[in-house]
């Protein structure tokens, strides 16, 4: 049988890791960008423009977990148990978001304002544990026996928090290029306003992290700096600067949709450096996933509906999403 | 691969946290998956007969479902992720089984509910009835498919069959008998009865919280009429169900009905009396302080008057589960089912006589009962769960040699951030719950002027649950 099991679910798990960077690094970039937003309206406004729609983009996180216990189940019990204390308050900030929601809008005055602090803070405090989840896999993790064999606290080093900031801003990019979109007025305005250092600092993270990674790991560098892989990389670190620039030039104040894709691009960019640095390796430094891949009848199982199943998922995501397409406007009551 | 190396004191820490999250959680998904299936009657009802209280139905209910459903979906995350953060040892022994199935569940269900949720909620005058009432079937649909794998794959763990074990690892064989296994149809069967059971109660209990309040409007008896000709209904096939599960259990998993019935001894020939009530010792092999009825426990398990049973004393003390907790949750399951049933009978009699509405002692049980249906679901599963120990893969893979190995001191901070947290978030989720509960369904229902108002866009305030008396003139300014 000619077909690479592993290698299709890497890519398909790559590309469920990369939809949920993308849709809930939005939705959460909403969350972070609250305190700079202290009127009530306009974080009406906000919420509201994710308010139909988080739930369908926190379902790819879900999916990436499950895809990882189905396909590599030995990457999934050893890097979750590695990351256990951030995997656990990164749920318990998905937690405070995902209810906030809806508390938030049920609540009297005083409680109210709780529930928008409790949804920026479940914002702020998931992203920051999805960079330090980040950072830790890119610095690898200890095995001895197919078990975690590092310590309790591994991941909370510079690196990490460093990434772990860094994220915040990636996400706080997206948060505000998606609000450009949906938004007006004043409210759009300080959208446009605070993109320009969010995009300057996101630029400069993606620069240190680039520095920063090969002088850590010399395997890495060698990946990126040996002939010819040095050539055929090169694109990756061009279209960067080029993403970058294109996305400062965008933030005129007639912008619609080009900032957040632009983003997109931008952060896309730096995911297929982080591919392309740990490839093939699913726990980073030395367990490729084909060592961690779980058996071929239960991976052939799980593809089959896979397949079959994620062209439909993708077209009725984009039917809702099309359904709530448009400036979300205040005063127009749903009751 | 080596066993978990993991003490005793985390694992019980471990063991409890998983305990703790999920019974937490199973309360939501069980209204979730009976809610979506109601609201989808009442959206058809209204589509069909356009009564308004219908429509005044499904607008209340759909508020109640949607912070429901938010608070199912956050600690539902916490599930999927705790297999790998505390079960590590048994994910990398039996993920090739219980990831694909987590997978099709992910694929199949939750994207379809939350894909289908946000023009169900928000949708309402943005898309025609006909799309909007797809939408509220696609989300009913996806609960229950939901429950079909997830139930599928804590049945195999239960009944496993369908594998091999090779390097160290389960390797599925045949993946039919993987997901029916032994046990899946009747678990299946008894779980989605139970969710609907559990949402008629509560709809029940609300609606009669109303009328002894003399807020009896159509609407309200509407509620309070279908949810007990549901109850009268599903309570004795329930039962019949939960017989039938019983039997298999007894043929799959002796020891664990040995342990909800406190039965120690088995003696050929003799016939097996019934426990009502005691209290099973685990050191001391004895149901103490028994009340027993003869011939009943072999009556009940058997189906004959002699048939007889395995007692706990045939199998090793180590391979016994706890008899003094799963005897009692199980009466508490069933003590509540018979009280279901007493509850929808005295409501038929009452409906046959043409009193269903007016006496005020079926109200006040109607009210008393509303939790019940969900005490009912923990407690099953209680038994169901406990009785399973010691293991996590019935006779595959003890519970202790598929924990993960982290300190007491990390799972001890896990734990208590999650109970804080748990009870202070969900809490307040059940407070908002009850609030709109308590506010009942609104008489006028939404504007109907906003259905062809392409302007008139439920932006603000979107969520579905907004409380209406908290809008302020600030929001309701561009009107």
């Amino acid at each position: 049988m000619g077909v690479d099991l592993p290698l299709i679910w890497a890519l398909i798990i790559g590309f469920g890791l990369m939809m949920y960077v993308i849709m809930d690094g939005f939705d959460l970039g909403v969350g972070i960008l609250f305190p700079f937003v202290p009127a009530r309206e306009d974080r009406d406004l906000m919420v509201n423009s994710v308010a139909p729609i988080w739930d369908g983009n926190e379902t790819w996180l879900v999916l990436g977990g499950a895809g990882l216990l189905a396909a590599f189940p030995l990457a999934y019990s050893v890097v979750l148990s590695a990351l256990y204390l951030p995997i656990i308050v990164m749920l318990i900030g998905l937690i405070l978001r995902g209810v906030a929601f809806e508390f938030r809008l049920n609540a009297e005055r005083a409680p109210r304002y709780l529930w928008d602090t409790m949804f920026a803070a479940g914002s702020y405090i998931a992203t920051f544990c999805q960079g330090l989840v980040l950072g830790t896999f890119i610095q690898g993790f200890k095995v001895s026996n197919n078990a975690y064999a590092g310590g309790a606290l591994d991941w909370l080093n510079p690196f990490s928090i460093f990434t772990g900031i860094a994220l915040l801003f990636a996400y706080a990019l997206l948060g505000a290029t998606w609000l450009i979109i949906k938004t007006e007025g004043p409210l759009q305005e300080r959208m446009i306003a605070l993109a320009r250092p969010i995009i300057l600092t996101v630029f400069a993270a993606i620069i240190i992290v680039s520095i920063w990674t090969p002088i850590q790991h010399p395997e890495i560098a060698a990946r990126w700096f040996s002939f010819p892989n040095i050539v055929v990389f090169s694109p990756v670190p061009v279209l960067v600067i080029l993403a970058t620039l294109a996305l400062l030039w965008s933030l005129r104040p007639d912008a619609h949709a080009l900032p957040f894709v632009l983003a997109l691009v931008l952060v896309f960019l730096g995911y297929s450096g982080l591919v392309i640095s740990l490839w093939p390796n699913i726990i980073p430094p030395s367990i490729s996933i084909w060592d961690a891949a779980a058996p071929p009848q239960s991976m052939g199982f799980a593809l089959v509906g896979t397949l079959f199943i994620i062209p439909f998922i993708l077209v009725y995501t984009a039917w809702a999403y099309s359904v709530f397409r448009g400036k979300v406007r205040p005063g127009e009551g749903y009751h | 691969m080596e066993p978990s190396a993991a003490s005793t004191t985390a694992l019980d820490l471990a063991r409890f946290q998983f305990a703790f999250t999920i019974a937490f959680h199973i309360i939501f998904p069980a209204l979730t998956i009976g809610l979506a299936s109601y609201l989808v009657t009442l959206e058809g009802l209204w589509l069909w007969k356009k009564i308004p209280k219908y429509r005044e139905l499904y607008h209340f209910w759909a508020k109640i479902f949607a912070i429901n459903f938010a608070m199912g979906v956050v600690s539902g995350i916490v599930m999927a992720y705790q297999f790998g953060t505390n079960w590590s040892f048994f994910s990398t022994f039996a993920g090739g089984v219980t990831g694909p199935l987590l997978a099709y569940e992910v694929l199949t269900a939750f994207f379809l509910e939350a894909g289908f949720l946000g023009v169900m909620l928000f949708g309402w005058n943005r898309v025609g009835p006909g799309l909007h009432f797809f939408a509220t079937i696609m989300v009913a649909l996806g609960t229950l498919i939901s429950t079909f794998w997830i139930l599928a794959s804590n049945s195999w763990m239960q009944t496993p069959t369908g594998f091999t074990i090779a390097d160290g690892r389960v390797v599925p064989t045949d993946w039919f008998q993987v997901v029916f296994n032994p046990s899946f149809p009747y678990r299946l069967l008894h779980m989605v009865v139970a969710a609907y059971l559990s949402t008629a109660l509560f709809v029940g209990g609300a609606a009669a919280w109303h009328m002894l309040r003399g807020r009896s409007t159509p609407a309200i008896r509407t509620m309070f009429s279908m949810a007990m000709g549901l109850i009268v209904v599903l309570a004795p096939i329930q039962m019949i169900i939960g017989d039938l599960h019983g039997l298999n259990t007894l043929k799959y998993q002796p020891a664990k009905i040995a342990a909800i019935e406190g039965h120690w001894d088995s003696v050929p020939g003799q016939s097996v009396s019934l426990n009502l009530f005691g209290w099973p010792d685990m050191a001391a092999e004895k149901t103490l302080y028994a009340v027993a009825v003869p011939y009943l426990g072999s009556l009940i398990l058997t189906h004959e008057l002699y048939g007889q049973v395995p007692g706990l004393k045939q199998f090793p003390p180590d391979d016994r589960p706890n008899s003094t907790i799963v005897f009692w949750s199980f009466r508490i399951m069933v003590g509540l089912a018979i009280l279901m049933l007493v509850l929808s009978l005295w409501a038929l009699w009452l409906r046959w006589k043409g009193e269903l509405f007016s006496s005020k002692n079926l109200l006040r049980f109607a009210v008393l009962m509303g939790p019940a249906g969900l005490i009912a679901v923990l407690a099953g599963w209680i038994t169901t769960e406990v009785g399973r120990q010691p293991w996590v893969v019935y006779n595959v893979m003890r519970t202790a040699h598929g924990v993960s190995n982290h300190s007491v001191a990390a799972l001890t901070t896990s734990l208590a951030m999650f109970v804080i947290l748990y009870i202070i978030v969900f809490g307040a989720g059940v407070i908002y719950m009850l609030k709109i509960v308590a506010r009942g369904p609104d008489e006028e229902g939404p504007p109907e002027d906003a259905i062809d108002n392409p302007l008139h866009r439920p932006s603000r305030p979107i969520s579905a649950a907004e409380n209406d008396a908290a809008v302020e003139p600030a929001e309701t300014a561009g009107k």
